[in-house]
């Protein structure tokens, strides 16, 4: 008898309920702030999905009833730009020139620094560290006169070498500190083989260091491409209307107001803008926050 | 006799922090050093000094003769062992254990036939093509001595190169060494804080503190015959027994116990009387019928008995001093017995009280 209460008792693992209280608070979280995040985006695409006269109409979260992508066509190698009629596309080219060496620039030389800051300690480099963290906090819009002067002196103000010059120095800070604290967390002890075996500064930096850094340098080049291509401040200040980057143009094309407002046209532009560090974030996110926590155990 | 390694007046701060203090040391051609001491005593930074990775303050560091104060690591010819391995872990094997040799700019034939025989000594011919996160422990450990072997220098340098593995490997893998050690003949200097790693291994063992070389000698000179109180306090497990007392004429008195030091060789002749301590280590107490034979007898008071198996470890009062007993795990003792023991003065130690150096 006193068998059987025994093993009548509960056994195994302990059913849950999948309607808690807990559940229903969590899951109904998730789905309005997913929901407030999500219709904007409905919204835009749908948008961009119909032609002039439904949007007359007014329905604005109504699925079009009439899928064109004219309007697509339209931002992209159409639509004007004050004198300019050839659409999005320049701006996109442009925004592509300035990206690439920009990012080339910045994290080839952020991570020597950050490899040197590391492993290499030399005098003041402590000093020469905070001062470039300083840096990093410091608002950047106290520099963009001083800026426009310095490129004015050296000749590359209103070209594109000077916004890829602008782009590069301003990434630096963070990403200096973003690679000297990953190479901060790799063991020593790989170092000073390296250096017991005879390898040198670049050496240990291309042989040693670089394989081993796959993960940081995802995470500098996700912060560069979104940071660089959404950038508008710098983009409208330090080039001409002939190498303004895609997001100025973007800017002219939604705000030029002669005629008909084309909201059809302007969603499908601002589309076409995200959806490079939209790609790169798909292409790269696991590797995006496994870079991030690695360099971030260690500061 | 040649050196193999001469370190001069070494000196080493960081900042206001003196790690190593004119520090002196010959290292004899062939010979297994071992830099032993607890954490935090400037073994591992003396060694990174001898290695040339670390910028010392001041004096001289020599090997084969040659002065490679100022020399880069890799040419100063010396192969170092870490304690984490530090494999390379995107190349192979075989791209570990070539690495150094191909930034020598060493011909193709020769690195083959060099990674070839160093992965014959070490057995690891079969995982050269596999990447160190596919070996255990031991082989990367392995892999890591091989990567000093085939640089064929003189000097190898071990910064506790088996604390990260676990105990039975690391009891294999000393004998390995001891073994590479007597097939080589190549100077070894291996840092520890393991003393059984040390006593085992050593030619001579060097036990530092403070950054200072406290005794240099062999192990049994080290573990018979420790130069200070240091020394003795660290070398064996349990460690010395302690008795404070005086020492009057060639006599230790401690409370109204008197022991005759009969057979204790002085280092100087004792003239004058002297606060001392006396050094008993646990195993040199004699038991049973050994204590008749004994110079000194006494009867202690059995507080807690610890069998080992191997051993068993008596904790034990002798007046109102605490003392450690080592007897074979055969020893049938209770605590609360009263236990007559033997010791033997000549095997004992005894140190100045102030000085605490050894008389």
């Amino acid at each position: 008898m006193a068998d059987a209460a025994l093993q009548d008792g509960p056994r195994g693992p302990k059913p849950k309920k999948s309607f808690s209280r807990a559940n229903i608070f969590l899951y109904g979280t998730l789905l309005l702030v997913s929901i407030y995040y999500l219709l904007p985006l409905y919204v835009m695409i749908v948008t961009s999905l119909k032609g002039m006269p439904e949007i007359r109409m007014g329905n604005v979260f109504g699925p079009p009833m009439e899928i064109t992508f004219e309007p697509w066509v339209k931002a992209w190698s159409e639509a004007c730009t004050g004198i300019n009629c050839d659409g999005l596309q320049r701006g996109f080219w442009n925004s592509v020139n300035i990206l690439i060496p920009s990012l080339i620039l910045s994290i080839s030389i952020a991570s020597v620094n950050g490899y040197a800051l590391a492993n290499w300690r030399f005098k003041g480099s402590e000093t020469f560290f905070t001062i470039l963290i300083i840096g990093a906090f410091i608002p950047y819009q106290t520099m963009i006169y001083p800026i426009v002067i310095i490129l004015r002196e050296i000749g590359l103000m209103g070209s594109l070498g000077g916004l890829v010059l602008v782009h590069a120095v301003f990434g630096m800070p963070i990403l200096t500190l973003l690679f000297r604290n990953y190479f901060t967390s790799l063991p020593e002890e790989l170092f000073k083989a390296a250096r017991v075996d005879g390898a040198g500064f670049w050496g240990i930096y291309f042989r040693i260091m670089l394989p081993m850094s796959l993960p940081i340098f995802v995470v500098a080049i996700i912060l560069q491409v979104t940071g660089i291509w959404n950038d508008f401040l710098f983009g409208v200040i330090y080039t001409r209307p002939a190498t303004y980057p895609m997001t100025v143009q973007l800017n002219n094309i939604v705000n030029s107001v002669q005629g008909v407002r084309e909201y059809n046209v302007n969603m499908a532009a601002t589309l076409l803008t995200g959806i490079v560090p939209l790609v790169i974030y798909f292409a790269s996110g696991k590797l995006f926050v496994r870079g991030i926590a690695a360099g971030a155990v260690k500061g | 006799m040649t050196y193999s390694v001469q370190i001069k007046q070494l000196d080493l701060a960081f900042g206001a922090v003196k790690v190593l203090q004119n520090l002196d040391l010959d290292i004899h051609e062939g010979e297994f050093l071992v830099l032993l001491g607890s954490s935090g005593c400037g073994k591992s930074t003396l060694l990174n000094c001898i290695a040339g990775l670390l910028e010392v303050t001041d004096g001289q560091i020599f090997i084969k003769g040659r002065n490679v104060t100022w020399a880069e690591p890799s040419e100063r010819g010396i192969g170092m062992v870490f304690q984490s391995y530090a494999l390379y872990p995107q190349m192979t094997v075989r791209g570990n254990l070539s690495f150094g040799l191909k930034n020598a700019r060493l011909p193709k034939a020769e690195i083959e036939k060099r990674v070839n025989r160093a992965a014959d000594i070490l057995q690891i011919q079969p995982l050269l093509d596999r990447k160190p996160g596919a070996l255990s422990g031991g082989q990367r450990q392995r892999v890591a001595i091989g990567r000093a072997l085939v640089r064929d220098v003189d000097v190898f340098l071990f910064d506790e190169p088996l604390s990260n593995l676990d105990a039975k490997l690391r009891v294999d893998l000393r004998v390995e060494l001891k073994r590479l050690h007597n097939q080589l003949q190549n100077t070894m200097i291996y840092v520890t804080h393991d003393q059984i790693e040390a006593m085992t291994l050593a030619d001579r063992i060097a036990v530092m503190k403070g950054g200072k070389i406290m005794q240099l000698g062999s192990p049994d000179e080290i573990y018979n015959r420790p130069r200070n109180l240091y020394v003795a306090d660290f070398i064996g497990s349990p460690s010395m027994n302690f008795l404070e007392g005086r020492l009057e004429g060639g006599n230790f008195k401690v409370d109204d116990m008197v022991m005759p030091m009969v057979g204790y060789e002085f280092l100087t002749p004792q003239t004058m009387d002297h606060t001392a301590v006396i050094g008993i280590r646990p195993e040199h107490v004699v038991t049973g019928e050994l204590v008749r034979n004994a110079p000194l007898q006494f009867d202690v008071d059995v507080d807690l008995v610890e069998p080992m198996g191997s051993d068993t470890l008596i904790y034990a009062k002798l007046g109102q001093h605490p003392f450690r007993i080592r007897m074979d795990g055969q020893a049938r003792v209770k605590s609360g017995e009263v236990l007559a023991i033997g010791i033997d003065p000549s095997r004992a130690s005894i140190f100045d009280k102030k000085t605490e150096d050894r008389l």
